[in-house]
């Protein structure tokens, strides 16, 4: 008998997993229901953002949170794999363990305390130094035309990547780990050069995985909500400029949610979340089967 | 010559990703030593306008905070990796463990908004209560799958012995199994509470924030994170300089608990 209930304990809180992801879009279905049913699928594509008459819109959000996303990938992961290599391709035994350390700790670093460094370190560096650098040379295009304020986009970019790099970095290192020693051999055999070698045999070889800790970081960026809100500038406004202040799914939700003053704001908050949710494990999903079919041996575990 | 060239980028690169963290790690202890004194340990915020005041109540904060999402996610986290690594079949568990990843990549403030519909708006009122669960919440499926793998470490040959001497099954898994992985299962446990220390975003709308000492958990409850962020989003130099403070404190913290995992992992791969 006691054998019996402590199986149905376990097999109990193992289900509260699959109850949890449920619960989690219930409550958020249930909390936005008002905003689907005034403003409906045009909810995605409004860029109206206007509490005094109540009028929602998702699109600077979606825009902030895919561009800042994406900006922080571009950095991140040229960076992440090359120092994935580097670590298990060129690095000596004794560099790998200090570096490998370096970023462990690096992934430590909590959300709050990046924002922190960001709005009194990274922020003013970027308005004084990098922005105006870039304005003068690249000011030609669109990207980087405007005033120049310092909280921007391209800020919460450059923090973003500075947080997923650690997980982009040692989902790389496992993937390139993977690969057999027989491929290197076989190129080497072949006369090939070190450069030749990494590229032919183990970055080809591990090209499917490595797009995989590339989406892997993708899902972690996209959740990324203080770094982000304390460098942003968190303005509702589409522009294509990199120096402008955007806002993104996440910032908005944690900087109104408390200030949101009528039920129809609040529900047009939960919708955003639910976006965010939609989005953010759907990305996390098709990392996870991209992953899975390069390891093979079962999910990587997401820390 | 193009090989040591691409040696030298991807040397460059290496640099490039460790460069940030010496620099977060500089400044915070530049800006925010001087600030750490007695006063900020024991002191509670001050009003605006007024200098000094501490984050004591902020610390004893994200303690509580901590120790009931402990409550939360320890029971549920490590019984469910007994039944990962015990019982279940292996196409249910292989569909848990995906349960287990989906849930881990749903984004913090997400956490926050579903806990504040069960526990904030039923009971009216913001509480630590919503702030514990939401963190405990978060630590299901990183204790979950720690434990279940240091389980699956325990050698066959253990249970085996157990069962042929008549142990009852649950006995074998409780007393032998999981006494024998412990130190595993506290590793999997400190590493995700020191992920969740530093978490902000849960408890925005759950614990919502004190500058006072909470009495009662059904009150709203300070913690280091939300006080971190409420000094830097404000106009006040000296709130600035003690938010510089406690981001060196909670890095310490969370520094700490890293360092005890990597002390409990050295012993391990000693005596084995």
């Amino acid at each position: 008998m006691p054998d019996i209930a402590f199986k149905w304990v376990a097999a109990a809180a193992a289900t509260m997993i699959v109850v949890l992801i449920v619960l989690v879009g219930w409550q958020l279905y249930a909390g936005s229901r008002m905003s689907v049913a005034k403003f409906g699928f045009g909810f995605l594509w409004s860029s109206e953002w206007d509490p005094v008459q109540d009028k929602y819109g998702a699109l600077p959000f979606i825009f902030g949170t895919l561009v800042s996303s994406l900006i922080a990938l571009m950095i991140a992961v040229p960076l992440g794999v090359s120092t994935a290599l580097f670590l298990t391709e060129l690095a000596p035994i004794k560099l790998r363990q200090p570096i490998v350390m370096a970023i462990e700790m690096l992934a430590a670093v909590p959300s709050v305390i990046f924002g922190l460094w960001g709005i009194f370190i990274l922020v003013p560096w970027l308005r004084d130094y990098l922005f105006v650098w870039l304005k003068r040379y690249l000011g030609f295009l669109p990207l980087f035309q405007g005033p120049i304020y310092g909280v921007s986009m391209l800020a919460a970019g450059i923090v973003v990547a500075i947080m997923i790099l650690p997980i982009i970095t040692s989902i790389s290192r496992e993937i390139l780990r993977s690969v057999p020693d027989l491929q290197r051999e076989a190129a080497y055999a072949l006369g090939a050069t070190r450069w030749e070698v990494l590229k032919i045999a183990v970055l080809s070889y591990a090209r499917r995985g490595l797009f995989g800790a590339a989406v892997l970081g993708l899902g972690r960026a996209l959740g990324e909500t203080m770094a982000v809100t304390m460098v942003i500038g968190n303005r509702p406004q589409i522009s294509a400029s990199l120096f402008a202040p955007g806002y993104t799914l996440a910032s908005v939700i944690a900087n109104e949610f408390t200030e949101a003053t009528s039920d129809l704001y609040l529900n047009s908050l939960f919708e955003l979340g639910l976006v965010l949710l939609g989005v953010a494990i759907a990305v996390n999903i098709l990392a996870q089967i991209m992953l899975k079919s390069m390891t093979g041996s079962g999910p990587i575990k997401v820390n | 010559m193009k090989s040591t060239l691409v040696t030298g980028v991807l040397v460059v690169c290496a640099l490039a990703v460790i460069t940030p963290l010496f620099l977060v790690l500089y400044f915070l202890l530049v800006n925010g030593w001087s600030s750490i004194d007695w006063n900020f340990f024991t002191q509670l915020p001050k009003p605006t306008g007024e200098t000094g005041g501490g984050m004591a109540n902020a610390i004893v904060g994200t303690i509580t905070l901590l120790t009931m999402a402990s409550l939360v996610g320890v029971p549920l986290g490590v019984f469910g990796g007994i039944y990962l690594a015990e019982y279940g079949s292996d196409i249910a568990n292989d569909w848990l463990r995906f349960a287990a990843d989906v849930l881990n990549g749903v984004p913090s403030i997400v956490w926050g908004m579903v806990v504040y519909l069960m526990l904030v708006v039923p009971f009216k009122t913001f509480s630590a209560y919503a702030g514990g669960v939401a963190l405990g919440l978060m630590m299901v499926p990183l204790v979950m799958r720690t434990t279940e793998e240091v389980l699956v470490l325990v050698p066959q040959s253990y249970r085996e012995a157990a069962l042929a001497l008549g142990v009852a099954r649950w006995k074998v898994i409780m007393v032998i199994v999981v006494r024998t992985a412990l130190k595993g299962i506290a590793t999997g446990v400190i590493v995700a509470l020191a992920r969740i220390a530093g978490e902000t975003a849960p408890l925005l709308f759950t614990a919502l924030g004190n500058t006072f000492w909470s009495h009662n958990l059904k009150e709203p409850i300070s913690a280091l994170p939300l006080q971190i962020f409420a000094y830097a989003i404000s106009p006040y130099d000296d709130w600035h300089r003690q938010a510089w403070a406690g981001a060196l404190v909670l890095m310490a913290l969370i520094l700490a608990l890293n360092i005890t995992v990597r002390v409990l992992s050295r012993d391990r791969n000693k005596t084995h």
